[in-house]
C-alpha cells in the first residue's frame, strides 16, 4: 500500500517553521517546572480541574444536589482556581503558537487514522469520544495523567509517576499493535 | 516571598499555562499523528519531550529542594489503581490520540476530533465521580506504598538515577536515529 500525505499544509518548510525540536521542548517545560515548584508550589497537572469541570457542567443533568454529595465532587468542587487557570492559560499558549506559525488548522480525521480506517469523520469522532473517556477515567484512578503524574511526579522520581509511565507506555503499545495490525 | 498566592497566582496561573500550551505546540505533540505514530514506535518525539522534561526538569527541582526554595510534592502511590488506572489510561490514549493535556491544547489548534474527546473526557470524570465512592474503598486501598520515591525504594541516591536515565535516553535515541539513517 502506498503512503499517501494528507496533512500537506503541516509538512515541509512550514513544519520546520513550528517546530523547536523535542529536546528543546522537553528542556522548556523542564524549566517551566523549576519556576511553578518554587514560585507557585503547584506542579503541572492537567485532570484535577478538568474532573472539577465536569462537576460543573454535568450538575444542570444530574441535579446540583446530586454533584454537591457526591464523594468524589464533594472535595473537588468546580471553582476558578491555580489549576483551572492554568488550563485556560495551556488553550491560549497552544492557540498563540498555532496562529503566530500560522499553523491553525480545522481537522477532522487525521492523516494516520485516514491510512489505517478512512474518512468517515463520525467513526474517528466515536473513538475520540471514547477513547476522552477511557483516559480521564484512567488518569483520576492512576492519580494523574501524562502531565501530573508521568512528567511532574517522574522529575521527582515518584514510585506512582513511573508507574504509570510504564504502564501506560506497554499498555499503548499493545493497543496500537491491536489496533494497527495488518 | 515565594511561593505567591491570592490573585498573583491566579494571573500566573495563566502566564504558565501558556508556556505549557505554546511548548507542546512547538513541540509537535498537539498532533494526533505524533503521539500515535510514538506508540507505532515511527516517531520518538513523545519519549524526547517527556524524557528530556523529566531529567532537565528533576536535576533543576532537585537543587531548588536543596536549596530550600522549593519542596516535593509526591503523591501516594497507591499501586493497585495507579497500574489499573495507567492500563486504563493506555488505551485511551491510542483510541483519542493525544493524552488530556495535548488533546486540550489540541482544540485551539483547530482539531476537531480532540474537542470531541474533550466531552469524552468530562464524560469520563463524571463517570469516574460516580464510582470514586467503590474505587476508593476496593481498589486505592490496595497496595499503598504512601509518597515514596525510586530512592526510597532502591536505596539509589537521585542524582545517580537521572544520570542513569540520561544515559538510556541518549542510547535509544541515539539507536533510533541510526536505525532511520
Amino acid at each position: 500500500m502506498s503512503v499517501q500525505t494528507f496533512d500537506a499544509p503541516r509538512s515541509g518548510a512550514q513544519t520546520a517553521s513550528i517546530n523547536w525540536g523535542p529536546y528543546l521542548v522537553g528542556a522548556g517545560i523542564g524549566v517551566l517546572s523549576w519556576i511553578v515548584f518554587v514560585v507557585v508550589a503547584n506542579p503541572i497537572g492537567i485532570t484535577t480541574s478538568m474532573a472539577q469541570i465536569a462537576g460543573g457542567v454535568i450538575a444542570p443533568v444530574v441535579g446540583a444536589d446530586t454533584v454537591a454529595q457526591n464523594a468524589y465532587w464533594k472535595t473537588n468542587l468546580m471553582k476558578l482556581d491555580y489549576g483551572t487557570l492554568f488550563l485556560v492559560g495551556t488553550f491560549l499558549g497552544a492557540l498563540a503558537s498555532a496562529l503566530v506559525s500560522r499553523s491553525f488548522r480545522i481537522e477532522t480525521v487525521p492523516s494516520v487514522w485516514r491510512e489505517r480506517f478512512g474518512d468517515s469523520v463520525t467513526k474517528r469522532m466515536i473513538y475520540a469520544f471514547i477513547g476522552g473517556a477511557l483516559a480521564m477515567y484512567g488518569a483520576r484512578m492512576a492519580g494523574g495523567c501524562t502531565s501530573g503524574n508521568g512528567i511532574s511526579q517522574g522529575l521527582q522520581l515518584a514510585v506512582v509517576g513511573w508507574t504509570f509511565l510504564a504502564v501506560m507506555f506497554a499498555s499503548g503499545l499493545v493497543t496500537t499493535f491491536i489496533l494497527f495490525r495488518k | 516571598m515565594f511561593p505567591v498566592s491570592g490573585n498573583t497566582a491566579l494571573v500566573l496561573a495563566v502566564v504558565f499555562g501558556a508556556a505549557f500550551g505554546w511548548l507542546l505546540h512547538r513541540g509537535k505533540v498537539t498532533d494526533y499523528n505524533t503521539i500515535v505514530n510514538q506508540f507505532r514506535l515511527r516517531d520518538f518525539t513523545v519519549l524526547k519531550v517527556m524524557l528530556t522534561a523529566i531529567i532537565v526538569g528533576g536535576v533543576g527541582v532537585l537543587v531548588l529542594v536543596n536549596l530550600g526554595a522549593a519542596k516535593f510534592h509526591v503523591r501516594d502511590a497507591n499501586m493497585l489503581g495507579t497500574i489499573i488506572g495507567a492500563a486504563i489510561f493506555g488505551v485511551g490514549m491510542v483510541l483519542y490520540g493525544y493524552c488530556p493535556g495535548t488533546g486540550f491544547a489540541a482544540i485551539a489548534t483547530g482539531s476537531v476530533h480532540a474537542l470531541v474527546g474533550a466531552f469524552g473526557m468530562l464524560a469520563g470524570a463524571a463517570a469516574y465521580a460516580f464510582s470514586f465512592a467503590w474505587v476508593r474503598d476496593n481498589i486505592l486501598s490496595v497496595w499503598k506504598l504512601g509518597k515514596v520515591t525510586l530512592t526510597d525504594v532502591s536505596g539509589v541516591p537521585p542524582l545517580a538515577i537521572f544520570a542513569i536515565l540520561a544515559l538510556v535516553a541518549a542510547g535509544l535515541f541515539y539507536t533510533v536515529e541510526k536505525m532511520r539513517a
